[in-house]
């Protein structure tokens, strides 16, 4: 913990001093100095200019809304996903289990835009399923389906990831024990699964949604940028920035930085949680050697 | 209930976990499955639960088979070796969940609740979460939550296993009377021989997948049926040794052995418990060596352990050999004060025998 006292011989000595100096500039260089630079720009003309930028530039509003319904669409497929993906690997043992799990990680490996490129490739015009899209009249290339499906596709291991140790360190006795007291597989998941896995399951939604937001790579290549329909928040950004509209641009930019900020301390709550609930997981598996009053009587 | 296992088998990939067990519970009866780790009882339980299926035989409950039966439809109560309490929930909604489960109106619940809890002497700590209990609180209302489905059958994996000695003992004589109370057919699980033998009407001790002996605690402890139970039930002494002519030989020392009346010798392995050796002075120091009782094996004292009442005196037969233990009770020992280095003859009380394949015996 960051704030309990160090030893002092050791922050004190010249190595320690240097190698704590040596943090504090980079850690301020390259996170600190630029985060704050956006919102000096964003505000540099005052707040109405700030919220001027925001509010009366319809296509930044229609990029601003549209982020704020494919994120949490993906988060929620992701959710789905991530939760019965998480309870398949960690509850059952199956042919090719191990495989799957490295396969929830290659969007993780995977460059975005190749993701993105991948997308286009089965869902475009000339692609895999395109004459059948063409037929059913769906467009998911160059519309939000097409960004909901890059942007699923970049945050998917994040909730299944955060689960499945989270799942194997309880294990399933818990849940044996309520299929034994006459619980549906629903009533299981419900009233025992969901609540012992609930902080894991929201720091994946948090990191999920945060990546979501900001996206770039994947959503560049399937949206098509075209302004007032499928630009994101990241996409209008870089529109506005390249169109010499810096003040207008860092706007944009500040409300996703004020979202990560936001996403930090959600994260920092939630992983509090979390330790106080693997602790209290330690605290329930030790065998405690009890001096218990109440059972003393039990005997005579 | 009565149950019923009929030849079930259960394999975990190339492990054998049951190999064709059969196995007989009358309504009302206390059964011990007794058993190193490995040896298939906790499997047996799930699969009596219905918490695994069988790969093979079938499961009878009052005769009507309900191997395919789900365990939400069995009835059974489960009492998990590390209690599996539901962690968030506090004692009270612990124990009412199979209740909750089946939709029982909220006034029902309390009641019957409230009513498990004095069962179990945990009245008042209904509010508590299971991590503010201690090891025994914490089994007793994996118990209660057990119990509160009117199960007709309990079935107890190691129920004992986590506690300290002291609870352990105090539990077990309540869970016995529990028992008596309720009259339940119950069947628990257990690696400790004490536990089973002071707990159960029946024990079964298994071994490898597969049943080695079933009786009552005195039977099994007497007659013992394989070397596998004579040597689980503890710090027996073995030794390696021959039968021929109606005798057994242990060392030079004959024993009678009517099973073999063959003149052929055969190899045998020959079974003294630490308790049912006698030890005593061999002649005195200085005198020529008398001639021992035929039924006595010269050793030498080598040391003395004191666990309790009891007091283990580790021997080395003259003639070689392994290392011989006989245990003597603690007063008796000291009256006797046995010194490391000295002589002493030492003669069985009881002694079994088992050739290494029975079935050869003509």
């Amino acid at each position: 913990m960051a704030s309990k006292p160090r030893d002092s011989a050791t922050a004190s000595s010249p190595i320690g001093l240097l190698l704590i100096a040596g943090a504090v500039v980079s850690v301020g260089l390259l996170i600190v100095v630029p985060l704050a630079s956006v919102f000096v720009e964003a505000l540099a003309n005052g707040p109405h200019a700030w919220w001027a930028a925001l509010a009366e530039d319809p296509d930044t509003r229609h990029a601003i809304w549209l982020s704020l319904t494919v994120a949490p669409i993906a988060v929620l497929i992701n959710t789905i996903f991530g939760v019965a993906a998480a309870w398949l690997v960690a509850r059952f043992r199956f042919p090719g289990r191990s495989l799957l799990v490295s396969l929830f990680d290659v969007p993780f490996s995977v460059s975005p835009v190749v993701a993105g490129l991948a997308l286009v490739l089965i869902f475009g015009r000339q692609g895999l399923l395109g004459p059948t899209l063409a037929w059913l009249a769906v467009k998911v290339i160059f519309a939000w389906p097409g960004l909901v499906l890059a942007t699923t596709f970049v945050t998917l291991p994040l909730v299944v990831r955060e689960l499945i140790p989270v799942m194997e360190a309880i294990g399933p006795e818990e849940e044996m024990a309520a299929v034994s007291l006459g619980a549906s597989g629903w009533q299981v998941f419900w009233r025992v699964t969901l609540p012992n896995i609930r902080w894991a399951l929201l720091h994946g939604i948090v990191l999920a949604n945060a990546r979501a937001m900001g996206e770039f790579g994947a959503v560049y290549v399937v949206s098509g940028h075209i302004a007032g329909a499928t630009d994101t928040m990241p996409l209008r950004v870089e529109k506005l920035f390249q169109e010499y509209r810096t003040p207008a641009s860092m706007a944009v930019a500040s409300v996703l930085a004020g979202l990560a900020l936001i996403t930090l301390v959600a994260k920092v709550v939630i992983e509090r949680q979390l330790e106080a609930e693997s602790k209290e997981l330690a605290a329930a598996r030790a065998t405690g050697a009890d001096t218990d009053p109440s059972t003393g009587g039990l005997g005579s | 209930m009565s149950i019923r296992v009929a030849g079930v088998s259960k394999s975990f990939g190339t492990f054998k976990a049951l190999d064709n067990v059969s196995l007989d519970v009358p309504q009302g009866t206390l059964l011990a499955l007794l058993g190193p780790s490995g040896s298939g009882k906790t499997t047996l339980l799930r699969i009596i639960a219905g918490l695994e299926w069988p790969d093979s035989g079938r499961i009878e409950e009052d005769g009507t088979d309900i191997t395919d039966r789900h365990a939400r439809q069995r009835e059974v109560g489960f009492v998990f070796q590390h209690y599996a309490l539901f962690r968030h929930m506090s004692v009270f909604e612990n124990v009412a969940f199979g209740m909750r489960v089946r939709k029982a109106p909220q006034a029902e619940v309390k009641a019957r609740v409230d009513e498990l809890l004095h069962l179990v002497r945990l009245d008042g700590l209904g509010g508590r979460k299971p991590s503010q209990l201690s090891g025994g609180q914490r089994q007793r209302v994996a118990l209660a939550r057990a119990l509160a489905i009117r199960p007709r059958i309990l079935l107890l994996d190691e129920p004992f296993g986590a506690l300290d000695a002291k609870v352990r003992v105090e539990l077990r004589q309540w869970l016995r009377r529990l028992h008596d109370e309720i009259g339940m057919t119950t069947v628990f699980v257990t690696h400790d021989q004490e536990e089973a033998f002071e707990l159960a009407d029946d024990v079964v001790v298994m071994n490898e997948g597969h049943v080695e002996q079933r009786g009552k605690p005195d039977e099994v402890f007497d007659k013992p049926a394989t070397p596998f139970v004579m040597d689980f039930l503890g710090n027996v002494n073995v030794y390696h040794g021959r039968v021929e002519n109606g005798q057994a030989f242990w060392h030079d020392v004959p024993i009678a052995y009517p099973e073999y009346p063959h003149a052929q010798a055969r190899p045998a392995r020959v079974f003294l418990r630490p308790p049912e050796l006698d030890i005593a002075r061999a002649a005195t120091a200085g005198a020529a060596p008398a001639v021992e009782s035929e039924k006595s094996l010269p050793a030498t004292v080598l040391r003395l352990t004191r666990t309790g009442a009891i007091t283990r005196i580790t021997c080395q037969p003259l003639e070689g050999g392994g290392e011989l233990n006989v245990d003597l009770p603690t007063v008796a020992a000291r009256e006797m004060a046995f010194l490391p280095g000295e002589q002493v003859t030492i003669t069985p009380r009881s002694v079994r025998v088992f050739l290494p394949d029975p079935e050869y015996v003509i």
